[in-house]
């Protein structure tokens, strides 16, 4: 049905009285997901909206609601802080909404989650700079348009924002629905990577295809394709942007630049068709494409099945037959003895 | 953002890191001073070095500023021993044209800023690198035998000669890794010694300053065997200037084009490109998508031009603003995918903008979310030259179209 968020999971909004937080917490509750608590220093005690409880700390407002879920909107200079917060606190899942956050913070912040997560602990975090999480029909974590996603089984993941939406509408338009859908985020650091979320759809029983948005700077393209190379059975479509973008540029998102002749669009796409990704070549056909190996891959697993019913019959048949001459061997030989 | 050698060295300085002596001079006016300066420091031979951002300037080529075809100088960086008269003559010459190099594209940069610095004999060129490793989320240092040509050419063809340390994070750069950079570059007696006490000094100043880049190529063993920083590169991390309000200072407007400083005024984020189809798109991964299709449709993108989350009339407007200065724009393709801004919204905005603006170029225009077809009707009832697509694919056509007409 979905990964790392469901009908389930109880949501903290940490910065959930600031602007961003308010808008995006309101339209969260709209999709039907499901906020338990909210957190600004100073402000605990007090309601949100009249109905959620406000605390002063996520572990105050974990213990108080078993929230397992937190999504951040607090300003760049304090994000690091918020979800090595969270993260303290034992929520699975943190989802870090805020873009511009120095390297340097998330450098430690990534260690931090990485050696708890050594200890017995299983968190993961989402982001920064990033649209946050979708289960279609189930559970929005994020800052996505609801309204365009449908619930179905096609697992996206992507580094970029309004591109996801583009792709996603793109699906649901042909009908095609997602299981769940992950906007990494477009930064050096960042909590999940596309391998990550690659291994998640490909252990979900209900995830039957997957699609990668990625883009210029990098190789965690790469590195996903190999994986998937090796490990995948499903089917992946892929799509890069910025093959139009020069060298040395940043385009918009800290890590997308090609540096040093590094990162380009060629290569990662080189890499992902030779590891069996089918990749859209414009972004107005990624939906088709995900539909045409969709297809594909269905009639292949039915050729299959039918070969295998085919095969199954003939061997069925020659045993029947076996058996049959063994049994009249035997009634031979019983024949005999008789005599 | 990006910063010269010479504020970069003077930056390194203050962690004691050791680096070339030098002056940066702005005019020739400055020159006498700046070679008096550097002689009562002891120093008796000189470099002149151009400060642009851009690499390769030692084999660059300086043409005159009013006559682009004109040579003035081969090389912008040269060593002159101690005849100051010869390195008067070239600074002179060079200051204010135009250097190009492998980094800088055809149309160059103009030299602003010398650099007069103190000349050295060095027996070793090396290769010193800071940077974030992304497959792992740690920093990385790496270091050659290989200095002073380019690391990336080092990285293809003998990999086997680049030596990589990765920092932990909670503990950072310890002496063993220090020493085996140092055992790695094959240094000895007071050489070893003196690259221990430069590399943690080096390291501290990354991490302090927030740097994205630290490159120090080459680093050199001087014939007395000291080490030292001969040319120093620093990126600083945008996301981290908020904490070092100084470093804005250190900003080289001249450095910069003139309409990405424009439009980061209004908080667009804008990159001029050399072709001529002009984008306007909410997201940095949808604007390069955007890019792609402009190409798939027969353009060339302008730009690069993401307007943020929200598309309201005003960010339009400037988006048009900063686009239709670029006289190379020969149609625009706008592209919003509303989710949670109203399409609506944003077409009234396009509408306003265009009749506020006059704009001598087709637009086409694809709004893709809430209110899409509301706002694909008051786009096409403008009566302006505005052609409206709601699909990807659409736009593209349209776009197609838009060129042939021109």
């Amino acid at each position: 049905m979905s990964i790392l968020v469901n009908k389930k999971s109880k949501i903290v909004v940490q910065g959930i009285t600031g602007s961003e937080g308010t808008f995006h917490t309101t339209q969260m509750i709209e999709y039907g997901s499901n906020v338990v608590a909210g957190v600004t220093p100073g402000k605990g005690g007090t309601l949100f909206q009249n109905k959620i409880p406000v605390f002063n700390s996520v572990r105050e407002a974990v213990e108080a609601t078993k929230a397992n879920v937190s999504i951040i909107f607090v300003p760049s200079a304090f994000s690091a802080d918020a979800i090595i917060e969270a993260t303290d606190a034992d929520v699975n899942l943190v989802v870090c909404i805020t873009e511009g956050i120095p390297t340097k913070d998330m450098i430690k912040v990534y260690d931090y989650v990485q050696s708890k997560n050594t200890h017995g602990h299983t968190m993961r975090f989402i982001g920064p700079n990033c649209p946050g999480i979708i289960s279609p029909g189930e559970c929005k974590v994020g800052i996505m348009p609801g309204f365009i996603h449908l619930k179905g089984k096609v697992g996206v993941i992507s580094r970029s924002g309004t591109l996801t939406y583009e792709a996603v509408d793109q699906l649901t338009k042909l009908g095609i629905g997602q299981s769940t859908c992950i906007g990494i985020g477009g930064d050096p650091v960042i909590g999940t990577r596309f391998l990550d979320a690659i291994k998640l759809f490909n252990n979900d029983k209900n995830t039957e295809a997957i699609l990668m948005i990625g883009e210029i700077g990098g190789n965690a393209e790469e590195e996903a394709a190999y994986f998937i190379k090796k490990h995948v059975k499903k089917p992946v479509i892929g799509f890069i942007a910025g093959k139009t973008a020069p060298p040395g540029r940043r385009m918009g998102h800290a890590g997308a630049i090609i540096s040093g002749g590094k990162g380009t669009a060629e290569e990662k796409i080189k890499v992902m068709n030779e590891c069996g990704i089918v990749v859209a070549e414009s972004p107005a056909d990624i939906g088709i494409t995900v539909k045409n190996v969709l297809e594909k891959f269905k009639a292949k697993a039915k050729k299959k099945k039918e070969v295998k019913k085919l095969k199954e019959v003939k061997k069925l048949k020659k045993l029947k037959e076996v058996k049959k001459k063994k049994g009249n061997k035997k009634l031979k030989k019983d024949k005999k003895k008789k005599k | 953002m990006k910063i010269h050698e010479y504020q970069a060295k003077s930056i390194l300085k203050k962690f004691g890191v050791a680096v070339q002596d030098g002056v940066a001079i702005k005019s020739m006016d400055e020159f006498d001073n700046a070679i008096n300066h550097l002689k009562e420091q002891g120093v008796t031979q000189f470099v002149v070095k151009s400060q642009i951002h851009a690499g390769g300037r030692g084999k660059g080529i300086v043409y005159n500023k009013d006559s682009r075809d004109e040579v003035v100088y081969e090389g912008g960086v040269k060593f002159f021993g101690d005849n100051v008269e010869k390195a008067k003559d070239y600074a002179g010459k060079i200051l204010n044209n135009i250097l190009v190099t492998h980094q800088t594209g055809k149309e160059g940069k103009q030299i602003q800023t010398l650099f007069i610095a103190q000349g050295l004999d060095y027996k070793k060129e090396l290769y010193l690198g800071i940077l974030l490793d992304r497959t792992n989320s740690k920093n990385v240092i790496m270091a050659s035998t290989e200095g002073g040509v380019e690391i990336e050419k080092v990285a293809a063809e003998t990999p086997e000669k680049i030596i990589k340390i990765w920092i932990e994070p909670s503990i950072g750069l310890q002496s063993f890794q220090a020493r085996e950079l140092a055992f790695g570059l094959k240094l000895e007696g007071s050489a070893f010694k003196d690259f221990i006490k430069f590399i943690s000094a080096l390291y501290k100043a990354y991490e302090e300053i927030d740097a994205s880049l630290l490159e120090i190529n080459p680093l050199i063993i001087t014939n007395d065997d000291k080490i030292l920083a001969l040319d120093a590169k620093i990126n600083l991390d945008d996301n981290a200037l908020f904490k070092h309000p100084d470093y804005e200072a250190l900003r080289d407007l001249n450095e910069e084009d003139p309409l990405e400083i424009e439009a980061s005024k209004s908080n667009l984020n804008y990159i001029k490109l050399d072709g001529n189809v002009g984008c306007m798109v909410n997201g940095a991964g949808l604007a390069m998508a955007t890019m792609d299709l402009i190409k798939i449709a027969g353009g060339e993108p302008a730009n690069f031009l993401d307007v943020g989350g929200t598309a309201s009339a005003e960010t339009v407007e400037n988006g048009f603003k900063i686009i239709l200065s670029d006289k190379n724009v020969k149609a625009i393709l706008i592209n919003i995918f509303g989710g949670i801004v109203r399409c609506d919204r944003v077409a009234n905005g396009v509408v306003q903008a265009s009749r506020n603006l006059n704009i001598p170029v087709p637009v086409v225009v694809r709004l893709q979310g809430t209110n899409a077809e509301e706002a694909k009707k008051i786009l096409d009832e403008s009566g302006l030259n505005i052609f409206s697509a709601t699909t990807f694919e659409d736009a593209a056509q349209q776009v197609t179209k838009a060129i042939a007409k021109n």
